[in-house]
């Protein structure tokens, strides 16, 4: 893969007083890429997705995100990501064009692309009837598809899943995973962290972090090759097991 | 700017698509104007009394006209005996009855004093406490006038001076009361829940991986609110004025602009509590125990802090509404200028720095 790099971290630590949540990773993204990040829980996943987003200081090691550090850029790194969370983030009491509204708004998006790309949007997925109502009464599988779509509504590099398909159907997940074809398909890099081994068997590499540090890094298919498992959830097991650190 | 504009903008559609809320928030000071004003008032208005009359002079013609006339009475029987007395109290038509002993004209002419009998329906004791206390003042009155310009020791003269309350107006000392604390609920605790909410449900995450800068994230919460308590300053003084007839005596201006200082005083205070707690329910309880209630015991509102134990006293002053309660009865209440409270205001002002740089502070932390 020759393709430019989005995200590259070299010995990434941060400690939390003796506590070292994550030790020293290094690792890079390539533009356009799935790259699933994937760790036990308290392996230090969140926080290492923390620190790229610009949401917290590393306390060790270097970092850049589309090409800016995250020490001293990180304003210019959230203006470049796009970013959910395994909470979900749209407002319930506003209607669906209000949130589309108020998080473009809040990327300083024109009202005339806001407008353009609110109804493009609405048509691809399939909710044009739903614009004016409140996200409330939306099914939860529409809503994360939502809450995806207004991510990258701002056009961003990189988008940043944490766990984005918590609690959705099967059959939803599958959709969801559509559009982050799509996305990826567009140039947009995607990180995410999940729980779900037949969604790393989606991404085009993954890496597996246990007690801080990145125990493996490769495509879905080498993994299995190497730690000689028929599939990610056995070799996730078998790196996991490895793991002293308890869970949060 | 697009960006801080979409956030209040966000912060309205929040505020008026929960219409209870705000229909609580809107409607809370006109309840409690009402409430204070009218239910829990120790004003009487037009109160029907009688006069046993056995005088029948000039002087005891001239107290019942002056009692009819004062806007607390209402003279609708004149008695002839002290037996119709009981009977008109058993009716329950009037709840006092002032008694003119014979030659009332005479002994006031003569040996420089007089009498008069109040008798009242003491089965609520407020009640007539009040009343006989207007009928006296009432009575005062007209021996002011009778000895005006004579400066003759003749009249046994009792000081009844009701300073800035001369009409003993119960709305008077409730008005910055209420105005103090409907201010510390809007802005405390509804800053504090909604920046909470947002905590809870995710959407503060996003916020701060935006490129949005968490001022503006905080700053953009406040502004609905501090436009919502400038409507509930404004009930509350509209009310006041013209239902209560409480006149503001001092400076619209003053007190307007020491009201935006408390606001931003409590909106700090909100801001600091959402900071230090995770759920809505804590940030409410902390917000009604820890504000709420020192704001209604410490302020001097409901109790006089004079006649408090020193430990309760000296704690008070770390109420910050009990400033602005001061403040603001010094100027609406007794119309003094800003010379006057220039003592309190930079009190009230130092408290919002300090809470301010904390809450901030506080706020920077949580971020990193």
């Amino acid at each position: 893969m020759a393709q430019p790099i989005a995200i590259k971290a070299t010995g990434l630590t941060k400690r939390f007083g003796d506590f070292t949540a994550v030790d020293g990773i290094s690792f890079e993204v390539y533009q356009g890429e799935i790259f699933g990040f994937l760790g036990a829980n308290g392996a230090g996943k969140t926080t290492a997705m923390r620190m790229l987003c610009g949401l917290s200081i590393p306390t060790g090691g270097t970092a850049t995100v589309a090409g800016f550090d995250v020490y001293e850029q990180t304003e210019q790194i959230k203006r470049s990501i796009g970013y959910m969370s395994q909470k979900f983030s749209l407002y319930e009491d506003l209607t669906v064009k209000e949130n589309i509204r108020f998080y473009a708004g809040i990327y300083g998006k024109s009202d005339a692309f806001i407008k353009e790309k609110t109804a493009f949007l609405l048509k691809e997925l399939h909710m044009e009837a739903e614009g004016n109502k409140l996200v409330r009464s939306l099914p939860l599988g529409w809503k994360q598809k939502l809450a995806f779509s207004v991510a990258i509504f701002h056009e961003p590099g990189i988008v940043f899943l944490d766990e984005p398909t918590g609690g959705v159907d099967p059959v939803t997940r599958r959709e969801f995973w559509n559009m982050i074809y799509q996305a990826a398909a567009r140039g947009i890099t995607v990180f995410v962290t999940t729980h779900y081994m037949d969604e790393a068997e989606y991404c085009n590499r993954v890496s597996i972090m246990v007690d801080g540090r990145i125990d493996a890094l490769d495509t879905p298919r080498e993994l299995k090759r190497s730690l000689q498992a028929a599939s990610m959830d056995e070799v996730f097991l078998k790196l996991a097991r490895k793991a002293t650190r308890n869970a949060d | 700017m697009k960006q801080f504009l979409s956030f209040v903008k966000k912060e309205f559609h929040h505020i008026a698509r929960d219409k209870r809320t705000l229909f609580i928030l809107l409607g809370m000071p006109i309840m409690q104007i009402i409430i204070f004003g009218f239910a829990l008032t120790n004003e009487v208005k037009n109160s029907k009394i009688a006069i046993l009359d056995n005088a029948q002079d000039v002087a005891s013609a001239a107290i019942r006209a002056q009692l009819d006339a004062s806007r607390y009475f209402d003279v609708v029987r004149d008695l002839h005996s002290y037996g119709e007395i009981e009977a008109e109290f058993r009716k329950g038509a009037v709840k006092l009855v002032v008694v003119i002993p014979q030659q009332f004209n005479t002994d006031l002419q003569h040996f420089n004093t007089a009498q008069i009998q109040l008798i009242a329906d003491a089965s609520d004791p407020n009640v007539a406490t009040t009343l006989t206390n207007y009928a006296t003042a009432v009575i005062m009155d007209y021996q002011d006038r009778i000895t005006q310009g004579r400066k003759l020791p003749y009249t046994i003269k009792a000081e009844y001076r009701m300073l800035y309350n001369p009409q003993l107006k119960g709305a008077y000392s409730f008005v910055p009361g209420v105005m103090a604390m409907v201010l510390m609920l809007v802005c405390t605790m509804m800053t504090a829940i909604t920046i909470v909410k947002e905590k809870e449900t995710g959407t503060m995450e996003i916020m701060l991986v935006s490129p949005v800068r968490p001022m503006k994230i905080v700053t953009a919460k406040a502004i609905p609110y501090l436009l919502l308590s400038m409507v509930n300053i404004a009930s509350i003084l509209l009310l006041s004025v013209f239902v209560l007839d409480v006149p503001i005596n001092g400076s619209l201006l003053l007190l307007i602009a020491e009201s935006i200082l408390f606001i931003i005083t409590s909106l700090a205070l909100g801001l600091l509590i959402s900071s230090s707690t995770g759920s809505q329910q804590t940030a409410m309880f902390i917000s009604l125990v820890g504000l709420f209630l020192p704001t209604v015991m410490l302020s001097g509102f409901m109790f006089p802090i004079e006649n408090m134990p020193l430990p309760l006293r000296i704690i008070s002053n770390a109420v910050p509404s009990k400033w602005y309660y001061d403040i603001v009865r010094s100027v609406m209440i007794k119309g003094l200028g800003f010379s006057a409270v220039w003592k309190e205001t930079l009190i009230l002002t130092g408290m919002t720095l300090f809470l301010l740089t904390l809450a901030i502070k506080k706020f920077k932390i949580r971020l990193a």
